[in-house]
C-alpha cells in the first residue's frame, strides 16, 4: 500500500498557544483514521494544516511522497488533490446548490461548463440531492447542506478527503444520512482523515483511530483496541467520559 | 392568539385576547392602518400648508418663490435676456452623476481591496491609499471642487490644464466620494465571514478567484443599500460644480434670480432634484426591504 499522507513532528501555535505540539501520523491509501479528542484539543487544526489553510511552524506533511510545506509550494495544486468538508457546512449562500458544486471544476479544472454541471448532477443524484440542485443553500435543511458540501469537495476528484467535525452542527435525526454518505465514501476506497465526535461511527468506520490530547497523539490504534483496551490512561479517562455522557 | 393555538388544560381559552388587532412588534398593516395612516398624513400636511399660508409674510413668499410665470420662464430659459433654462441644465446633472458614479464604484473598489490586501509588498501603496481616504473624507467637497477647478488650470500643465471645467468638477465628486465608497465596500468584503474564503480556497481556486466569485459577490449584497444611500447623496453634490461656472441645473436658477429678481427659479431646480432622487430613494427602500423579507424567511432568492 502507498503513503498517501506523511506528518512528521508538526508544530502549531495560535499567538502563545501551542496547538499542536510534535504531530505524527502516515496515512496509507485507502485507510480511514478518525481523530478522536476534546475540543481545543487540535483535531480541526491538524486537518486545516494538511490543507495548507493553515502555515506549520515546523515539522514536515507529505503527500503521496511528495513534500508539501516546503518552499515554492503551489498550495492551489496540493489543495485540489484534498477535499475538505467542514463543521458548518460554508456552502456559499449566493449560488445555487448545482453551482456551488460547479464553481471549482470550472474555474479551477477549466471543465466546460455543460459537462462540469452534468457531472455536478450525477454526483448529486448519486447522494439523492438531484432535486435540489436549483434550490439555494438556505432552504436545505442542515444535512442536505452537508450533503452538498461533500459532493462539493467531491467535485474536484480529490484523492483525499478530510472531514472536520460534518455531524456536529447537525440535529440528531439528519446525522444519519451524512454518515452514510461517508461510510459510502470509504466503501468506494477513499482515503480519509476524520476529526469526529460520533465515537460509534468512529468504531465502525475508521481501520485506525487516533486519540489527541493538548495536541499530541496519545494513542493510535485500530477502534476494536483502542475503545477495548486503551492502553494510555489518558484515553481511558476520555472513553470514561464519553460513556457517562451515553455517547458510546 | 388565534383559534388553532395549543391551551393548557385548565386555562380559559382566548384569555390572551387583546381588545383591538393583536400585539405588532414594530410597525403595521391592513386597512385599518391605511385609513388611519391616509387621515393623518392629511391632517399634518393641512395644518402645515396653513402655517405657510396664513404667515404675515406668504404672499411675498409666494410671488418671490412660487410664481408660475417665472417657474416656467427659468424653466424653459432665454437666452436673448441673458438666461439659461434649468430643465436643460439639469440633463447636465445627470450626466455628471451618471459619468462619476461608474468612476466611484470603480476607483472606491481598488481603494478597499488595497487596503485589504495583506501583502507586505503592497505596505506602500497601502499606506498611500489610507492617507487617500482620510485626505478626501475630511476635506469638504467644495473646496476639492475649488481646488481641482482652479489649481489644476493653474498648473499650465499639457492636457490635465486644458479641460472643461465640468471635467475638474467630476474629477472632484469622484475624488471625494470614492474616499466614502471604498470604506462602504470595506465594511461589505469585512461582512463575508472568513470561513467562505477558507471553503473556496480549500477547492483550489485562488485569492482572486475566491474574490471574485464568492466574496465579492456576497459583500456587493450586502451593501447596495448604504451604496445607492450616497448616490441619492451625489445626485444633488452635482450642484456644487456649478460654483466653477459651469451650467448646470443650480447655476442656471441662480442666473436667473440674478437677473430677473426672483427665487423662483431655485424652486424649478429643487422640483427637478426631487423627481431624481426620490425614485432611486423608493428603491432603496425596497431594496432593504426585500431583503428584510429574505433575513426572516431564512431563504436567499
Amino acid at each position: 500500500m502507498s503513503e498517501a499522507i506523511r506528518i512528521d513532528d508538526l508544530h502549531k501555535s495560535f499567538g502563545a498557544n501551542e496547538v499542536l505540539r510534535g504531530i505524527t501520523l502516515a496515512v496509507d491509501s485507502h485507510e480511514v483514521i478518525c481523530l478522536i479528542g476534546a475540543s481545543g484539543s487540535g483535531k480541526s487544526t491538524l486537518l486545516r494544516c494538511v490543507n495548507l489553510l493553515e502555515p506549520i511552524d515546523s515539522g514536515r506533511i507529505s503527500l503521496f511522497g511528495q513534500e508539501v510545506t516546503g518552499p515554492r509550494i503551489d498550495a492551489n495544486l496540493v489543495r485540489r488533490q484534498i477535499g475538505i468538508v467542514f463543521q458548518a457546512f460554508n456552502l456559499f449562500p449566493h449560488m445555487t446548490v448545482l453551482r456551488n458544486v460547479t464553481l471549482a471544476p470550472t474555474k479551477v479544472l477549466k471543465t466546460p461548463p455543460a459537462r462540469a454541471a452534468a457531472e455536478a448532477r450525477a454526483l448529486l443524484d448519486r447522494f439523492g440531492l438531484s432535486d435540489k440542485c436549483d434550490d439555494y443553500p438556505d432552504r436545505l435543511s442542515g444535512g442536505q447542506q452537508q450533503r452538498v458540501a461533500i459532493v462539493r469537495a467531491l467535485a474536484m476528484q480529490p484523492q483525499i478527503m478530510l472531514l472536520d467535525e460534518v455531524t456536529s452542527a447537525l440535529d440528531p435525526e439528519l446525522v444519519a444520512e451524512v454518515l452514510e454518505v461517508i461510510t459510502e465514501l470509504a466503501a468506494g476506497g477513499m482515503t480519509m482523515l476524520i476529526a469526529t465526535h460520533e465515537m460509534g461511527f468512529a468504531r465502525d468506520i475508521a481501520s485506525r483511530v487516533c486519540f489527541l490530547e493538548e495536541g499530541t497523539i496519545i494513542e493510535d490504534a485500530p477502534p476494536a483496541e483502542l475503545f477495548t483496551t486503551p492502553r494510555d490512561e489518558r484515553t481511558r479517562r476520555f472513553l470514561r467520559r464519553i460513556v457517562q455522557a451515553k455517547r458510546l | 392568539m388565534d383559534a388553532n393555538s395549543p391551551v393548557s388544560p385548565g386555562q380559559p381559552a382566548g384569555s390572551f385576547v387583546a381588545a383591538g388587532r393583536g400585539p405588532r412588534l414594530l410597525g403595521g398593516g391592513g386597512t385599518g392602518a391605511t385609513v388611519v395612516s391616509s387621515v393623518s398624513t392629511i391632517v399634518v400636511l393641512g395644518i402645515l400648508v396653513a402655517i405657510i399660508l396664513l404667515a404675515p409674510g406668504a404672499r411675498a413668499v409666494e410671488h418671490a418663490f412660487f410664481s408660475p410665470t417665472d417657474m416656467w420662464q427659468s424653466f424653459i430659459g432665454n437666452p436673448r435676456k441673458g438666461y439659461y433654462s434649468v430643465g436643460a441644465a439639469i440633463w447636465l446633472n445627470i450626466r455628471m452623476f451618471l459619468v462619476a458614479e461608474v468612476l466611484i464604484l470603480a476607483l472606491a473598489l481598488l481603494v478597499a481591496l488595497i487596503r485589504q490586501s495583506a501583502s507586505p509588498a503592497l505596505f506602500p501603496i497601502r499606506i498611500l491609499a489610507t492617507g487617500y481616504v482620510d485626505f478626501f473624507r475630511g476635506v469638504p467637497l467644495i473646496l476639492v471642487i475649488f481646488a481641482l477647478g482652479f489649481g489644476v488650470p493653474a498648473l499650465s500643465l499639457p492636457v490635465a490644464s486644458s479641460q472643461p471645467d465640468v471635467v475638474y468638477g467630476v474629477a472632484a465628486l469622484v475624488l471625494s466620494y470614492s474616499a466614502y465608497v471604498s470604506e462602504v465596500y470595506r465594511a461589505g468584503l469585512n461582512s463575508v465571514h472568513q470561513s467562505q474564503v477558507a471553503a473556496a480556497r480549500s477547492l483550489g481556486l485562488s485569492k482572486s478567484t475566491a474574490l471574485r466569485y464568492v466574496v465579492l459577490p456576497q459583500a456587493v449584497r450586502n451593501i447596495i443599500p448604504p451604496l445607492l444611500n450616497d448616490f441619492i447623496s451625489l445626485q444633488k453634490d452635482t450642484a456644487l460644480v456649478g460654483t466653477l461656472g459651469v451650467i448646470e441645473a443650480n447655476k442656471a436658477a441662480s442666473i436667473y434670480s440674478e437677473t430677473v429678481y426672483n427665487f423662483s427659479s431655485f424652486t424649478v431646480a429643487a422640483i427637478l432634484f426631487l423627481i431624481l432622487t426620490i425614485p432611486l430613494a423608493r428603491f432603496t427602500d425596497r431594496l432593504i426591504e426585500r431583503d428584510r423579507r429574505r433575513r426572516l424567511a431564512g431563504g436567499n432568492r
